[in-house]
């Protein structure tokens, strides 16, 4: 027994068991309560997008801004698939191929930057694809957006699918992460993080996995782009390209602990409880308060949880 | 294209150009200086031109008059930001200081929303002249003021970096942190009074941004992209480089919109940045090293 306890396997199929346990009961445990049931999508939305960019921010190191690109990219592609008379699955899988398709070569390019320039590349690719899918009208709508088909359907079975299409998201994406983090990918991504030009003389081939982490993580946010543009049944560019995409996921992974396995989980949590409260309770100052949370989380904790409880265990 | 055309857009990319080198020219100093994305700068600018518009609507004060003050005031604002929250994470990684500038940005911006609302508002003529026609090309009077007040206030702090002893200071901790410490040079001070200075033409290019353009909130993300596209473009931490980077973007910008579509305007910006940044991330006038 005690080998199957070591095996790398272990945890990532626990992880998977679980998201599938989850996507199967939450919806009879919620379907009464739709705010929680709208919330705990959400949670899971996050939390994949988290895991995501963790990938690249956390693992890496490369403060990625890149994660609403291919979220939008993802929303778009399914939003545009089923237009066409597309199978639902056949979206998904296009938009999750847009997203690693773009993301490769970009990816390639810009990994070379560093520190700023590449936050600020990465985020130019935001507003690149937000003006284009803007312009070009014949295709996406431009301005006015996309009615999806079927949205019109029962919103009860709208909300349960997209609950437990997100939870799997968010699952798949947990145990990939874990099969990264544990592999020879993430020993190269850390040492990558640690210090590129002495991985490089180690031998590591940098620009390679660097590119591969940005593009699994573009392709897990082009999935996650299409599940909610399914679940909202309506996209428009200024939403699903909307830069806060990009910045909730490095929140909610800096407050959970950025480059651990569970830091973006937990982050995610505690982030969308903040979220939640003020926005219920601050409604003119909501993003404000939000601010005012985030300056204090940088200032007081910039380790985040799991680093900073690990740390006091240790000590 | 004909000839009159083309000075025309060439004459209107420079007037552009030329407040960009003002929203461009702080930003530019507190990255080289400080290593910090101060993503709070487009919020800042819109900060300075709702001050200009209540300057003008409540007191009829011209906006070119207000930056005196307005400048000042915003860099006060900078100074304290630095010294009290900035400096508690300068040591800490790109990202840590990016989300913390962030968070301000969204404080403020949000603070502003509350306070005068997303409406659009806009200062009328305030020199009240007729557009000059010099040949073919017409220029109207206050975009051309605003523009020169630009180019002007960026020049003046480039004098003042190379000429007083807080501007040398400031350069030296800019080339050399390490070294301008051991000669005594207090780098916390530098920094508070560079994150100030930065703020303080913040402050300036939005009181000229008011003569020119409708004054909202929704307008700091723009800045900050018009920031960011200059400074990269002009060189990293050179004030100089600002103008260049803010003309040459102006430019671009105003033959995008003739060639591309004006729908497209920061898309072209955007791609001539990436392509930048591949090619020669120190900028046109810049030097390697910044990070």
């Amino acid at each position: 027994m005690k080998s199957l306890t070591q095996s790398p396997w272990l945890l990532p199929v626990l992880v998977l068991a679980a998201g599938a346990a989850i996507a199967i009961g939450a919806p009879a445990l919620l379907s009464q309560h739709t705010y929680v049931s709208r919330l705990a999508t959400s949670l899971a939305l996050l939390v994949t997008l988290s895991i995501a960019w963790n990938l690249v921010g956390g693992f890496t190191g490369y403060p990625s801004f890149a994660t609403a690109a291919f979220f939008g990219l993802g929303a778009y592609a399914t939003a545009v698939a089923q237009q066409a008379g597309w199978p639902v699955m056949a979206g998904f899988a296009l938009a999750a191929i847009c997203g690693a398709l773009l993301a490769a070569p970009f990816g390639f390019a810009i990994l070379r930057l560093r520190g700023h320039y590449f936050a600020i590349a990465s985020l130019m690719l935001v507003t690149i694809l937000k003006e284009l899918t803007t312009g070009w009208a014949s295709l996406t709508g431009g301005g006015m957006g996309i009615n999806l088909p079927g949205a019109g359907g029962d919103p009860i079975a709208i909300a349960r699918i997209a609950l437990q299409t997100m939870v799997m998201l968010a699952a798949v994406a947990l145990a990939l992460s874990i099969v990264v983090a544990k592999g020879r990918l993430g020993f190269g991504l850390a040492c990558i993080r640690m210090n590129e030009t002495a991985a490089l003389g180690a031998g590591i081939d940098a620009p390679r996995l660097k590119t591969i982490a940005f593009t699994l993580s573009a392709a897990i946010c082009g999935l996650a782009g299409a599940a909610y543009a399914r679940w909202i049944g309506y996209i428009d560019p200024s939403d699903v390209y909307d830069v806060m995409w990009s910045v909730r996921p490095i929140i909610a992974t800096l407050i959970g602990g950025v480059g651990t396995i569970f830091g973006p989980v937990v982050g995610a949590i505690v982030y969308m409880v903040f979220e939640e409260l003020m926005w219920r309770n601050l409604l003119t100052f909501g993003t404000g308060a939000l601010g005012v949370l985030i300056a204090l989380l940088v200032l007081v904790m910039p380790g985040g949880i799991i680093p900073t409880l690990l740390k006091r265990k240790a000590s | 294209m004909s000839a009159s055309l083309l000075a025309q857009v060439l004459a209107n990319g420079l007037l552009l150009g030329g407040l960009y080198a003002a929203v461009a020219a702080g930003f530019s100093l507190v990255w080289g200086v400080l290593n910090v994305v101060n993503m709070l700068h487009g919020s800042a600018i819109v900060l300075g031109s709702y001050a200009a518009f209540f300057g003008w609507q409540k007191f009829g004060v011209n906006p070119f008059l207000s930056a005196l003050v307005v400048g000042p005031a915003i860099g006060a604002l900078g100074w304290a930001v630095q010294r009290y929250l900035v400096e508690r994470v300068i040591a800490a990684p790109v990202l840590i200081t990016l989300v913390l500038t962030f968070a301000l940005d969204l404080i403020l911006n949000n603070a502003m929303i509350a306070a005068f609302s997303a409406d659009y508002r806009k200062i009328g003529s305030v020199s009240g002249l007729p557009p000059l026609t010099i040949g073919p090309v017409g220029v109207p009077v206050d975009r051309l003021l605003a523009a020169l007040a630009g180019i002007a206030a960026t020049l003046a702090i480039h004098l003042y970096l190379t000429r007083s002893r807080l501007g040398r200071a400031i350069v030296a901790v800019r080339m050399d942190r390490e070294t301008a410490m051991l000669m005594g040079v207090k780098v916390e001070a530098i920094y508070a009074a560079t994150f100030g200075i930065g703020l303080a033409l913040a402050g300036i290019a939005g009181c000229l941004m008011a003569a020119v353009f409708p004054i909202s909130p929704l307008n700091s993300p723009g800045y900050l992209g018009v920031a960011f596209v200059a400074c990269v473009l002009g060189g990293l931490g050179s004030v100089v480089g600002a103008i260049v980077g803010g003309l040459v973007l102006g430019v671009v910008e105003s033959f995008g919109a003739i060639f591309v579509g004006p729908e497209y305007s920061v898309t072209v910006a955007s791609v001539l940045l990436i392509i930048m940044l591949l090619w020669r991330p120190q900028g046109l006038l810049g030097r390697a090293g910044y990070e």
